[in-house]
């Protein structure tokens, strides 16, 4: 299936430093794509380049296989990480303005925003101007604004900083009702424990450059290290040929946490054959590393002289 | 792409105009102008139309007082009785003086005349009594050395003295350097008044979408010049329609509330009104100048400064009226774009209002400059070297010519500044659109010259 959006070798650089050094990506139709990496990484410049905000330098964006142009700003919907309303404006007013701006007619967005105010029960608010709004309220309205125009590639920069838990599952229901409908959804976050479990592909980016990307499920195992979680009672050899022990947690009582590698060769099968017939097992799961964890490892391989301010940025 | 420039002028046009403080600076400032209006008619009528009554006590044996001549701001009323009765009457009433005409005053011998008068008299009112005196006089001399009265009112003669102006292509045009001076002044007044108004809005409303952080979500729908221009235009157009009203409103406000607000002050002006003097036709003609000349000279001072009320219209038909409208309109827009373009860069380079005064100084500077030195030295002389100039300099010339073009302007010139001003606006738009571009998504950053200078190369 031909992907919705390519970036290829996309490269921008501002008057002190390079944004981003020859990214390239593709982003499956129909797919949550998550666009990973530490603040400062170049997401947000690869965004506003997508979103046509600013040009590349070199390279190119394809959308559908077209070279970007203005005219895909109409299928593009873009909620940016800095949130902003006219705060003076009616709630109504300001979803029609921004829509047609849109390229919707003023007939079909108001339709639309009557449904949408219906559906997020502030309907009752449209005559209000925003600045009268609750927080909450307000990122209802942004989030409508951005899908309003029913664009096919929705873009959200940091989805779920600034809403509010309730507000943020609404969302997220949100997001899968229209990804069930067919549009594409990048997420762009440096919190990559938010999103993971959402995205079908990602794309993990480090100072400027693209480290690694691919489907969840093909970069989580390429990623295995064959390791497994084991919970039980009673008392484990500490030493075998097949497998070796990473970590031992005596808990009381007799119970304990195992986190055990399998050597080349071994099956999960053969472990618990052989624990079966030493200890009580009273869990067995196959430890999979977090998205965090591939991206950590990734960058330690690739530019291992980033990695201290990887850490300070992530705490 | 156009519609969306006009979605954005349309916006920016109908959230200003539908505000409660554009209603209430609509509905204010005509009734300010109209108060002003008053102000200045009650204080000009006070001053110039007010007429002086003088009592005259004659005493003269050749009846010298009776032949006393009335002027439209002197009036004589004869009395009978003693000097003593005659200063006790005057003593209650509001009359300007009394001039009293002692028994042994001829025209060969004119001492002895008094003129009383509460506090101080004024040299204008002494010296009008003193000419009236001096006309009787020597009339009587005249008469006395045997000249017939026909032949002294042939003598006679009144001398208006009316300036003419001979322009170089040798027509003759009546000029009155003060109408045209007026013009000038308010033409300027206006331009200046309107780019550093709506100029200043054009700079809180880009900071105001800055500070609300919804560049990002426009600026992916819009281009950052669409944005800039359709804000530029837009409050135009606020501004256009607020100067409108302006007009209607005062124009309503002069026909509807002057006339009303004039006959109560002539009726707190019983000098203009209630004098019947007898025996004085000059009296008569007076009373009605005061009063039926006052809406028109009214009217005109709302608009402009004049003189008198019948000049005004002479003058108004000979300056190049078509010439003053065309040029008024094109520096007009010319000037807002220009400055309005730049002030737009200001609120989009800023992140802080308070920042902006640094970057507001070397802008407004030649604005100011412009009208200060337009409406003294320009207005002065408005061929001189320092007007050529200003007017040429796309920064200064959309008030220094406009000053210039009541009084007349070679063609040569006005359309080379014409040109110049296009040259520039068309520039500082190009500057300020490059500025606005890299600013607008520019946060926590200290502006500097310098810094806003690599804006200008920054690509795409």
């Amino acid at each position: 299936m031909q992907p919705i959006l390519e970036a290829i070798d996309v490269r921008k650089a501002y008057a002190q430093h390079v944004a981003l050094d020859g990214v390239s990506l593709a982003i499956p139709e129909g797919s949550i794509f998550g666009l990973l990496g530490p603040n400062g990484a170049g997401k947000t410049s690869l965004i506003r380049i997508i979103t046509q905000i600013t040009a590349a330098d070199e390279g190119e964006i394809r959308f559908r296989g077209q070279k970007l142009n203005p005219e895909h700003i109409a299928q593009i919907g873009y909620l940016p990480e800095e949130r902003g309303l006219y705060k003076k404006m009616k709630v109504g007013e300001q979803l029609l303005y921004l829509a047609r701006l849109r390229g919707l007619s003023r007939a079909d967005a108001t339709e639309r925003i009557k449904n949408w105010l219906t559906r997020f029960d502030i309907k009752p608010w449209a005559e209000k101007n925003v600045e009268d709004l609750s927080k909450g309220m307000q990122q209802k309205v942004q989030f409508i604004a951005t899908v309003l125009h029913e664009p096919s590639l929705i873009i959200l920069d940091e989805p779920f900083s600034g809403f509010d838990p309730i507000n943020a599952n609404l969302i997220k229901d949100e997001i899968l009702e229209l990804r069930q409908r067919g549009a594409t959804i990048i997420f762009s976050t440096h919190r990559m424990e938010s999103v993971e479990e959402m995205c079908d592909s990602i794309a993990l980016i480090n100072r400027s450059r693209k480290v690694l990307d691919g489907t969840v499920t093909d970069i989580r195992d390429a990623f295995k290290t064959q390791t497994y979680v084991v919970e039980g009672k009673g008392r484990l050899m500490v030493v075998h040929p097949d497998f070796e022990v990473l970590e031992h947690k005596e808990r009381e009582n007799g119970f304990f946490q195992d986190r055990i590698r399998l050597h080349a060769g071994t099956t999960p099968n053969d472990l618990l054959r052989y624990l079966i017939g030493n200890v009580e097992v009273h869990a067995f799961r196959e430890q999979i590393p977090s998205i965090n964890e591939i991206f950590i490892r990734r960058v330690r391989e690739t530019m291992p002289e980033t990695l201290v301010e990887l850490e300070e940025n992530h705490r | 792409m156009e519609s969306k420039f006009w979605l954005v002028a349309q916006r920016e046009y109908l959230t200003r105009v539908r505000k409660k403080s554009f209603l209430i600076l609509t509905l204010l400032v005509p009734l300010l102008f109209a108060g002003f209006g008053v102000f200045i008619a009650k204080i000009a009528s006070s001053d110039n139309e007010e007429i002086d009554v003088v009592r005259v006590l004659d005493a003269s044996p050749d009846r010298i007082g009776s032949r006393l001549e009335a002027t439209p701001r002197l009036q004589f009323i004869p009395l009978q009785g003693t000097l003593e009765q005659a200063k006790k009457d005057y003593r209650k009433t509001d009359d300007a003086g009394l001039l009293y005409l002692p028994p042994t005053l001829t025209a060969q011998q004119p001492q002895g005349i008094q003129l009383y008068a509460k506090g101080n008299v004024s040299l204008r009112k002494q010296s009008a009594v003193e000419n009236a005196l001096d006309k009787v006089l020597a009339e009587e001399k005249m008469r006395g050395a045997g000249i017939s009265q026909e032949k002294l009112d042939a003598l006679r003669s009144s001398v208006d003295v009316a300036s003419i102006n001979l322009d170089e292509t040798g027509q003759e045009k009546s000029s009155n350097a003060l109408a045209t001076s007026g013009i000038s002044y308010a033409l300027a007044l206006l331009i200046y008044m309107f780019i550093f108004i709506y100029g200043v809005q054009i700079m809180r409303g880009v900071g105001e979408e800055k500070s609300s952080r919804i560049m990002e979500v426009m600026l992916s729908s819009v281009k950052p010049f669409q944005l800039m221009m359709g804000k530029i235009v837009g409050i135009a157009a606020v501004g256009l329609t607020q100067f409108l009203l302006w007009g209607v409103l005062s124009w309503g406000a002069a026909t509807l509330v002057a006339p009303l607000v004039l006959d109560k002050l002539n009726k707190d002006m019983p000098t203009a009104t209630t004098t019947t003097a007898p025996s004085s036709t000059a009296t008569t003609e007076g009373t009605a100048a005061t009063t039926g000349d006052k809406n028109t000279r009214f009217d005109n001072q709302m608009g402009t400064m004049t003189t008198k009320p019948g000049g005004m219209f002479q003058v108004l038909g000979d300056l190049p009226l078509g010439t003053i409208l065309f040029g008024f309109v094109a520096y007009f827009l010319g000037g807002y774009l220009l400055y309005g373009a730049l002030f737009g860069a200001i609120g989009a380079a800023v992140d802080d209002q308070t920042d902006t005064q640094q970057f507001m100084f070397p802008i407004t500077m030649p604005l100011i400059l412009s009208y200060i030195i337009g409406v003294s030295v320009i207005l002065r002389n408005p061929d001189g070297p320092v007007a050529f100039w200003m007017s040429m300099i796309p920064f200064t010339s959309p008030i220094a010519m406009v000053i210039r073009l009541p009084f007349g302007v070679p063609a040569w010139q006005l359309a080379l500044s014409l040109g110049l001003l296009i040259v520039g606006f068309v520039g500082t738009v190009w500057v300020a659109a490059r500025i606005y571009r890299v600013g607008v998504l520019m946060y926590g950053k200290k502006i500097t010259y310098r810094e806003l200078s690599k804006w200008m190369f920054y690509k795409g």
